[in-house]
C-alpha cells in the first residue's frame, strides 16, 4: 500500500526542509560511456530521477571510437553523490566513472559572447579580451562576438565585466575536464 | 533466414522450453516463426497475465521467464510486470514487437516509444537497429538478466527488420565490458565478517529474496547452523531458510513476528545477506535496529548503504559468500556458550508473542485458520502464490515454506492480480507440485482471465479466494488511521466466482463450513484441472501484529 498512514497534512515548507538540502560541493564527473544510442538518455534519466540538477553536460568523442567521455557537473547535490555513482555503475553501457577532485582537475569550457559595442567603447572591450586572452571572432557594425577559453570562473568572471557594454547572447559549453598527472580520467 | 527464425534459434540456444505471449500486427512475422519453430508458446488473455506467468515461471525454477507482446497496447500491458520484475529482482526477457522502423517516431498506428517508457524499469534494454543484432541482443538480454542482480530486460524488434533475410550464425561469447558483476566477495572482508560474528553476543541473521535468487538456501542453512544463529526472513526471503526450525524467528518488518522484530531491535550485529533495508522492513529508519553493528552481503553494490550504513559490506554472490564466511567463522572456533544469554531471551518472546488470532467466536472462518487449512490440505508442501493485500501477509505469517521458490509473491511493487498468471508460470515450469494462488477476492479479478489460458492448456492451478468482499488491506487502513471512514473498499457480492471459475471451464466451489475446511480443501486441491475455491472468511479481520507505518519496532501493535 502507498504510504502515508497519517491524515496530517505536510506543510510546502517541511516538504521543501525534507527535499533540497543542498551539500554546497561542485561534483565533476568523468563518465566513459559506449558510443551507442540512448546511453546519454539512460545516465541523464538517472539523475532527473534522484532530484539531482545536471548544471553543465558535455559529450564527445574520445581518443577510441567507440567511447563517449560524458563531463557532467552538480553544483551543491541534493543527495550524497555516490548513490548516483552507485547506480550509474549499474548502467550497463557505463564503462568508467570518476568523480573529480577539483584541485586535481583541469577543467576548460568554451564560451561565445555576442556583445552589442560601438565604436567609443569597442578599445575598452578589447583591452578586457586581452586580459582574459578572450578572441575576437567577428566584428559587425555594433556588435562583436568573442570567444574564451577557461574555467567556470573565468567565464563567469569575464561575462561579469562585458555584460555592461550590452550582452545580446552568450553560449556556453559546459565543462570538459581531464585529470593531472599520469594516470588516466 | 529469417530474423525471426534466428530469434527463435537464440531462444532455443539459451534453453527456453517455453514462452508466454499474445500475437498482434508488429510481432507477426514472429508468431509465423513460432508456428513451427519447436518451443512451447503459451497463449495468454492479457499481456500482463503474460509477463506475470514468466515471473512465476522464473521463480519457481531460478530459470529466465520470456514474454512477448506486441507493439503500442501490447507493449504498454507489459509495463506492470517489467515494473515488478525490477522491483523484485526476477530474470524475465520481455520480447516486444515495435512499428515499422521508418514510421518510429512517427505516431504511427499502435506506436509506443516503448524503450523510452521502460528506462527506470529495466535491468537493460535493447532497441534493435539492424536485424543482424537480433541474436546477439537475445543473447546479451539473458545473460544480463540471469547474472549478478537478476532482472527484467527488455528487447523491442521493429516490424520490417524481424522480417530481413540475414545470414544466421550462433552466438559465441557474450561480452559486456560495461557489465561485470563482482561474484567473489572480498576475502579479507569475509574474515572480518567471521571476527564479528564470533565475538556477537545478539546476532541475528537477516535474509532476503537475493538468498533465493543465487540458489544460496543451502549455504545459508550450514552458516547458521555453524553455531545457533537466529534467522529471520524477509517477505521475499521466506523458504530460504525451512521453517519451522529452532533456529527460526519467522518474518521480520511491518507485519512480521513480535519475536523476528525485537530481536532485531535488541541485536548487536545483524547479517543481512540478499535484503534491502525496505521501509517495509526498518519502519522508522532512525529507530531501527539502533544497537546493531551491520554486515552487509548483497550482489548489488548499490543496495549496501542505501537505506542503513554498513559496517562490513561485502558485494559479492550469496551462495559465494556465506559459503566461504561459514568456513571462516568455523576456523575460528567461536565460544557457542555466548548466545545462551540471547535464546532465553528470543524464547522468551517467542513463548510470549506467537503469532495468534481470535478463532472462538462463531462458526465464521478466520482467514489464518482458511490459511492453516491450505497448509494442512497441501501438507504444507506446495507452491504458494499470492495476490497481494491482507490474504498475501496472512499466507506469509501462516504457511510455513520448508524450502525456497515455494513461496512466490509481488512484494516490491505489490501487485493485485499477480497470483493467478504467477501460479500458472510456476505450474507449467514445475508441473510435478502442486501449485496453489492464495488470492484475494479483489485482485483475483485483476487477472483472471488466465483462468481461460489454464483450462485450455490443462494448467491445474488450485486457487484458494480469501473472500472478505473488501479491499481488506485498505479497509484496514481506514480502519485504523483514517477513522473508519470506508471509503471505495467494499466490492459487494460480485462476482459469483463460482460461476465465473464455472465460465472459465475451471471447477468452482464454495466453502462456508468451518468444520470440513480442510477435507473441503483437500477434495479441491485433487481434483482435476484448474479449480477456483471460493472461502467465505470474516469481513473485517485483521492483519496483525503490525509496526504502524514510521514507528519502530518495539511499538509493535496487535
Ligand atoms: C494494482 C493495484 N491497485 C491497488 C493496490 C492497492 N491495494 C493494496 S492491497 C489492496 C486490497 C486488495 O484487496 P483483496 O485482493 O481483496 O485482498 P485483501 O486485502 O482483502 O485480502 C489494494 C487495493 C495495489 N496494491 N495494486
Ligand atoms: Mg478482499
Amino acid at each position: 500500500m502507498g504510504e502515508p498512514g497519517t491524515k496530517e497534512l505536510i506543510s510546502l515548507d517541511d516538504l521543501e526542509a525534507a527535499g533540497n538540502l543542498r551539500s554546497g560541493r561542485k561534483h565533476i564527473l568523468s563518465i566513459l560511456v559506449e558510443n551507442k544510442p540512448g546511453v546519454l538518455t539512460r545516465v541523464a534519466g538517472l539523475f532527473a530521477r534522484r532530484a539531482f540538477n545536471i548544471d553543465t553536460l558535455a559529450v564527445g568523442p574520445t581518443d577510441d571510437p567507440a567511447i563517449s567521455r560524458i563531463t557532467l557537473t552538480l553544483d551543491g547535490a541534493v543527495h550524497p553523490i555516490d548513490q548516483v555513482t552507485k547506480q550509474l555503475h549499474k548502467l550497463i553501457n557505463v564503462l568508467k566513472i570518476r568523480d573529480l577532485e577539483p584541485e586535481a582537475t583541469l577543467a576548460r569550457e568554451l564560451a561565445l559572447f555576442k556583445l552589442a559595442v560601438d565604436g567609443s567603447s569597442r578599445a575598452e572591450l578589447l583591452q578586457i579580451c586581452d586580459i582574459f586572452r578572450a578572441k575576437v571572432v567577428d566584428v559587425a557594425k555594433r556588435s562583436v562576438v568573442v570567444e574564451l577559453t577557461g574555467t567556470a570562473d573565468k567565464v563567469e568572471a569575464f561575462e561579469q565585466l562585458v555584460r555592461p557594454f550590452g550582452l545580446i547572447e552568450m553560449a556556453r559549453t559546459g565543462e570538459i575536464a581531464i585529470s593531472r598527472g599520469r594516470s588516466e580520467t | 533466414m529469417r530474423a525471426v527464425d534466428a530469434l527463435m534459434e537464440a531462444l532455443k540456444a539459451e534453453g527456453v522450453e517455453v514462452v508466454f505471449g499474445l500475437p498482434g500486427g508488429a510481432n507477426l512475422p514472429t508468431y509465423d516463426a513460432f508456428y513451427d519453430a519447436g518451443i512451447r508458446h503459451i497463449l495468454v488473455r492479457h499481456e500482463a497475465g503474460g509477463g506475470h506467468a514468466a515471473e512465476g515461471y522464473a521463480k519457481a525454477t531460478g530459470k529466465v521467464g520470456v514474454a512477448f507482446g506486441t507493439s503500442g497496447p501490447g507493449a504498454t500491458n507489459l509495463i506492470t510486470p517489467i515494473a515488478d520484475a525490477m522491483m523484485d529482482s526476477v530474470p524475465v526477457v520481455f520480447i516486444t514487437g515495435q512499428v515499422r522502423t521508418e514510421l518510429i517516431g512517427t505516431d504511427g498506428f499502435q506506436e509506443a516509444d516503448m524503450l523510452g517508457m521502460t528506462l527506470p524499469i529495466v535491468k537493460h534494454s535493447f532497441m534493435i537497429q539492424h536485424p543482424l543484432e537480433i541474436p546477439r541482443a537475445i543473447h546479451e538480454a539473458f545473460h544480463i538478466a540471469r547474472t549478478g542482480r537478476p532482472g527484467p530486460v527488455l528487447v523491442d524488434i521493429p516490424q520490417d527488420l524481424s522480417r530481413a533475410d540475414i545470414p544466421y550464425e550462433p552466438v559465441g561469447d557474450v561480452r559486456l565490458p560495461g557489465y561485470q558483476p563482482t561474484v567473489e566477495g572480498n576475502q579479507k572482508q569475509i574474515r572480518l565478517a567471521a571476527k564479528a560474528l564470533a565475538n556477537a553476543r545478539r546476532p541475528v541473521v537477516y535474509a532476503g529474496g537475493g538468498v533465493v535468487n543465487a540458489e544460496a538456501s543451502e549455504e545459508l542453512r550450514a552458516f547458521a547452523l555453524s553455531d545457533r544463529f537466529p534467522v529471520t526472513c524477509t517477505l521475499m526471503g521466506l523458504g530460504a531458510f525451512p521453517a519451522p526450525h529452532e533456529q527460526w524467528l519467522g518474518m521480520l518488518g511491518m507485519h512480521g513476528t513480535r519475536t523476528a522484530n525485537y530481536a532485531m531491535d535488541e541485536a548487536d550485529l545483524i547479517l543481512a545477506v540478499g535484503a534491502r533495508f525496505d521501509d517495509r522492513i526498518t519502519g522508522k529508519l532512525s529507530e531501527f535496529a539502533p544497537r546493531a553493528k551491520f554486515i552487509h552481503i548483497d550482489v548489488d553494490p548499490a543496495e549496501i548503504s542505501k537505506n542503513v550504513p554498513a559496517h562490513i559490506p561485502i558485494v559479492g554472490d550469496a551462495k559465494n559468500v556465506l559459503a566461504r564466511l561459514t568456513t571462516e567463522y568455523r576456523a575460528l572456533g567461536a565460544d557457542k556458550g555466548r548466545l545462551e544469554e540471547w535464546w532465553t531471551r528470543i524464547d522468551g518472546w517467542r513463548r510470549q508473542h506467537p503469532l495468534r488470532y481470535d478463532d472462538t467466536t462463531g462458526t465464521e472462518i478466520k482467514p489464518q485458520f482458511a490459511i492453516q487449512a491450505v497448509f494442512e490440505a497441501t501438507g504444507g508442501d506446495a507452491i504458494v502464490t499470492s495476490d497481494v493485500g491482507q490474504h498475501q501477509m496472512w499466507a506469509a505469517q501462516y504457511y510455513d515454506f520448508p524450502a525456497p521458490r515455494r513461496w512466490i509473491n509481488s512484494g516490491g511493487l505489490g501487485t493485485m492480480g499477480f497470483g493467478v498468471p504467477a501460479a500458472m508460470g510456476a505450474a507449467v515450469g514445475v508441473p510435478d507440485r502442486t501449485v496453489v494462488c492464495i488470492a484475494g477476492d479483489g485482485s483475483v479479478q485483476m487477472n483472471a482471465q488466465e483462468l481461460a489460458t489454464c483450462s485450455q492448456n490443462g494448467i491445474p492451478i488450485k486457487v484458494v479466494i480469501i473472500n472478505n468482499g473488501y479491499l481488506g488491506m485498505v479497509r484496514q487502513w481506514q480502519e485504523l488511521f483514517w477513522d473508519k471512514r470506508y471509503s471505495h473498499v467494499d466490492m459487494g457480492d460480485f462476482p459469483d466466482f463460482v460461476k465465473l471459475a464455472e465460465a472459465y471451464g475451471a471447477t468452482g466451489l464454495r466453502l462456508t463450513d468451518k468444520t470440513t475446511l480442510v477435507e473441503d480443501l483437500r477434495a479441491a486441491i485433487a481434483t482435476e484441472g484448474p479449480v477456483v475455491v471460493d472461502v467465505r472468511v470474516s469481513r473485517e479481520s485483521n492483519v496483525y501484529p503490525m509496526i504502524s507505518p514510521g514507528q519502530a519496532a518495539r511499538d509493535m501493535v496487535g
